[in-house]
This record gives C-alpha cells, sequence and structure tokens, in this order.
C-alpha cells in the first residue's frame, strides 16, 4: 500500500504535542499508533502497539501511561466538542457521555499507576483537525476504533492479571462507545468480526515517517 | 419456583437475580444500576488491587479459571466455554432471522451480527483444535421469540452477557495468543451490546465507564433457560 492511499486523512493532522515540548515514550507511542492507523485503517493499531511496547520491553506501568496517553487525547477531545463539535439533541447528549466515560478512565489510570508506585504521565498537548459536526463525528470514529485496537493490541503485554482485568473493563467501554458513534455516522456498528492482524513488521516501517 | 428456592438455599442470590434479569430486561437494569455502583472509579482501584473484586457475585469464585473445567483443562476450557455460548448466540440469530419478526435495516443488522457470531464459532473452534483440545458439541436451543420488541430486548441481554462473560475470562487465560483472541471478540461483543442498547433507547454503558465482568457461573446459569439439551 502506498503512501497516496492514506486510509484516514483525518488522522494526519492529529497533533500531539508533549509538556515544555519533550514528547513521552508514551507520546511517542500514540504518535506511532494514530499514524498506523491513519496508514493502514484504525485495526492496524493494535498490532502496531503490541510491537511498539514489546521492543521497549514495558512494564505494566508504561502500559498503563500509554492507555493514559490515550485517555488524554479522548477527554480533551470529547471535551473540547461539548461547544466546538456545535452538537444537538442525542449527539449532545452522546458526547456529554463520552466525555465523563474518559474522564473517569483518566482519572482511574492515574490512580492506578501511583498505585503501582509508577510515575503517571504529564498530560500532552493536542490539535484536532475539524471544523464542523462531521468532521467531530469522523475524527470521533476514528479515535474510538483506534482506542480499541491500541487496548487490544497492549492486552496481551500485560502482566499483573489484575491490571488485565482493568484494561479489559476500559476498552470494552471503548467498544461501546466505538459503536454508537458509528451509528450516528450511519456506519456498521461493528464492521468485523474480529480485529484482523497483519504483519506488524510491515507496519512500524509504514509508520516511521509519521513518528517523530 | 423451586429452582430459585434451591438456588437461594445455595447461597448465591446473586445468581438467582442474573437468571430474572435474563427473563426480565426492566429488573436486568435495575440489577445493572445496582451493580454498577457510583463509585466506578474506586471499583476500578479495587479491580487492580483484589481479583475478588473484580466479580460482580457474593458468591465464592474458584481459583485461576477451573470454573470452566467442565469444558476442560485451562485455556481449552475456556474456550469450549466460549465456544459454546457462541454457539447459542448463532443459533439465536439464526431463529430470529427465520422468526419474520424484523425487516429493513433492523433485519440487516441482525443477519450481520449473526454472521459475526458464526465467524467466532469457526475461529474458537479451531483455536480449540490448535491446542490439540476437541471442540465443544453444539447445544440445542430454543428462545422465546414473540415480538420484536421483546427479541430486540433479549438480544441486548445476550450480548450484554457476552462481553461481561470474555471480560471475566481475560485474567485466566494462559496463552498470550488465546488472549489476543479473546480480546478481539470481546471488543465486537461489546461493538454488539452498544448498538443493541442504542436501538433499545438504553444506556450504551450500562455499567458506566467501567464495564462489569461476570464469571461462567454466573454467565451458565443465565443461559441454562435457553439450552434444551
Amino acid at each position: 500500500m502506498s503512501h497516496e492511499e492514506i486510509a484516514h486523512p483525518e488522522l494526519v493532522g492529529v497533533e500531539v504535542v508533549g509538556d515544555s515540548g519533550d514528547l513521552s515514550r508514551s507520546d511517542v507511542i500514540l504518535k506511532g499508533a494514530l499514524a498506523a492507523g491513519a496508514v493502514y485503517g484504525t485495526f492496524m493499531v493494535g498490532p502496531y502497539v503490541r510491537k511498539a511496547l514489546a521492543m521497549t520491553g514495558s512494564s505494566d506501568v508504561d502500559i498503563l501511561n500509554f492507555a493514559l496517553t490515550l485517555e488524554y487525547l479522548e477527554s480533551t477531545f470529547y471535551d473540547e466538542a461539548k461547544t466546538r463539535a456545535k452538537a444537538s439533541g442525542e449527539l449532545k447528549s452522546l458526547i456529554g457521555l463520552l466525555a465523563d466515560d474518559e474522564k473517569q478512565h483518566v482519572e482511574a489510570l492515574t490512580a492506578t499507576i501511583k498505585k503501582l508506585g509508577g510515575k503517571p504521565v504529564a498530560e500532552p498537548k493536542f490539535d484536532f483537525p475539524y471544523s464542523n459536526t462531521a468532521g467531530f463525528l469522523k475524527l470521533a470514529q476514528t479515535f474510538e476504533d483506534t482506542g480499541v485496537s491500541a487496548y487490544n493490541g497492549a492486552g496481551p503485554m500485560i502482566k499483573s492479571k489484575e491490571v488485565l482485568g482493568a484494561a479489559g473493563s476500559i476498552v470494552q467501554v471503548e467498544a461501546r462507545h466505538a459503536a454508537a458513534i458509528r451509528l450516528q455516522n450511519k456506519e456498521e456498528p461493528a464492521p468485523e468480526a474480529f480485529d484482523p492482524s497483519l504483519d506488524e513488521a510491515q507496519v512500524l516501517k509504514a509508520v516511521e515517517p509519521f513518528v517523530a | 419456583m423451586s429452582e430459585s428456592n434451591e438456588r437461594e438455599k445455595a447461597g448465591a442470590p446473586a445468581q438467582s437475580a442474573v437468571a430474572r434479569a435474563v427473563k426480565d430486561p426492566v429488573s436486568r437494569r435495575k440489577f445493572m444500576a445496582l451493580t454498577g455502583g457510583s463509585a466506578a472509579a474506586a471499583a476500578f482501584l479495587a479491580a487492580c488491587g483484589s481479583d475478588s473484586g473484580t466479580t460482580t457475585t457474593t458468591s465464592a469464585k474458584p481459583a485461576g479459571g477451573s470454573e470452566t473445567a467442565q469444558f476442560g483443562k485451562g485455556d481449552i476450557g475456556i474456550l469450549n466455554y466460549a465456544l459454546t455460548l457462541e454457539y447459542l448466540e448463532t443459533a439465536f440469530y439464526a431463529d430470529v432471522i427465520k422468526s419474520g419478526l424484523f425487516k429493513g435495516a433492523e433485519l440487516d443488522t441482525i443477519k450481520k451480527f449473526g454472521e459475526e457470531e458464526a465467524e467466532h464459532v469457526s475461529a474458537l473452534t479451531a483455536a480449540v483444535k490448535g491446542l490439540g483440545g476437541k471442540p465443544a458439541p453444539e447445544p440445542k436451543t430454543e428462545f422465546p421469540l414473540k415480538s420484536a420488541k421483546s427479541v430486540l430486548e433479549l438480544a441486548g441481554t445476550v450480548e450484554n452477557l457476552g462481553a461481561a462473560a470474555y471480560l471475566g475470562q481475560a485474567g485466566n487465560i494462559q496463552s498470550p495468543e488465546v488472549l489476543a483472541s479473546a480480546l478481539a471478540i470481546h471488543s465486537v461483543e461489546g461493538r454488539h451490546a452498544s448498538a443493541l442498547n442504542t436501538l433499545l433507547g438504553m444506556p450504551i454503558t450500562p455499567d458506566g465507564a467501567f464495564a462489569k465482568p461476570a464469571t461462567a457461573t454466573e454467565v451458565l446459569k443465565s443461559v441454562e433457560p435457553f439450552i434444551v439439551s
């Protein structure tokens, strides 16, 4: 697949900028995950994340910090969207619900990282490229599908049974969000029976140019 | 009903609550609200700290996936348990399609979900064989298919239960490959549940920001009414 055939062009414009200009490792993996989604589609995010975490010998705290970075992105995105997405009615309520869920994920992950003796990553700054409700919905769908794939990809790398159970309870909620947003977009809520996994090395190579 | 009395005597009120809930979506919502709790983040932390905190039942939970031992040892038992549930879901959707209660967009959704459950059956069967196990037999099932509304409600209940069932097993799976496959199916069940809840005008995340797992014992009790043999 060439770069001319970008699967999710809306992801290419998403900016992730670390606190005071420094990118944490989690920021870098998130950027790579978004790039993998942009180039190959959101289902490729899982294999990318698994590979990236495996290559750097990640602890459960590292994985939770990556998840926290992803949740920061979603939380900021929906919080902003309350006004910026120009939504009304059912969609407005949905945005409120999603913002609340993602905020709770941020809080829970932060608390869990501290409980495990780790240091929660700083919240990066994000820039989301959309200008209307349709643009918001398209990006929301891509983020939620990306989130599902990212958690599913990270899952098998988690060492603690308890952390895995907790991550599982979050990913199911992300999947539920994804389906609801897809229905708003008049798309299949569950487009595939599984997250297909393709060649991981191929994905890593493809996303390299996108990762700072 | 004597069956339910026996369960009460066995000291597992949560299980009979689940069984009742399957037949009555209103009480199911109450049950979810009851177990969902308001301090979801606290529940998440508890889940990270102690294994017993991840279950919704008060009944004792056997250690390390032995709940699925009737289906086989270790990962094979878990996969066969999942296979049994997927057989049940596949048969349910097939019956619903045959019932003629649905048409148009709703029928398309039901067909799509049914196809995906059938794919789960194939994949799980192959996975059990891959581990050298014998795939669980297809159960004979029967579902109450009275009206479109009650069928959608039952579909929602079954999918929410299915998602909770996978979540309940995640920590018991030994092989990273089997876990990756189970996670890929788990999120699809979550998507199905959310879409059906949307159709029903019910909350897409009935447990709040953190989905609750269900033990195999709870799940099997809940589906018992639909298994003929």
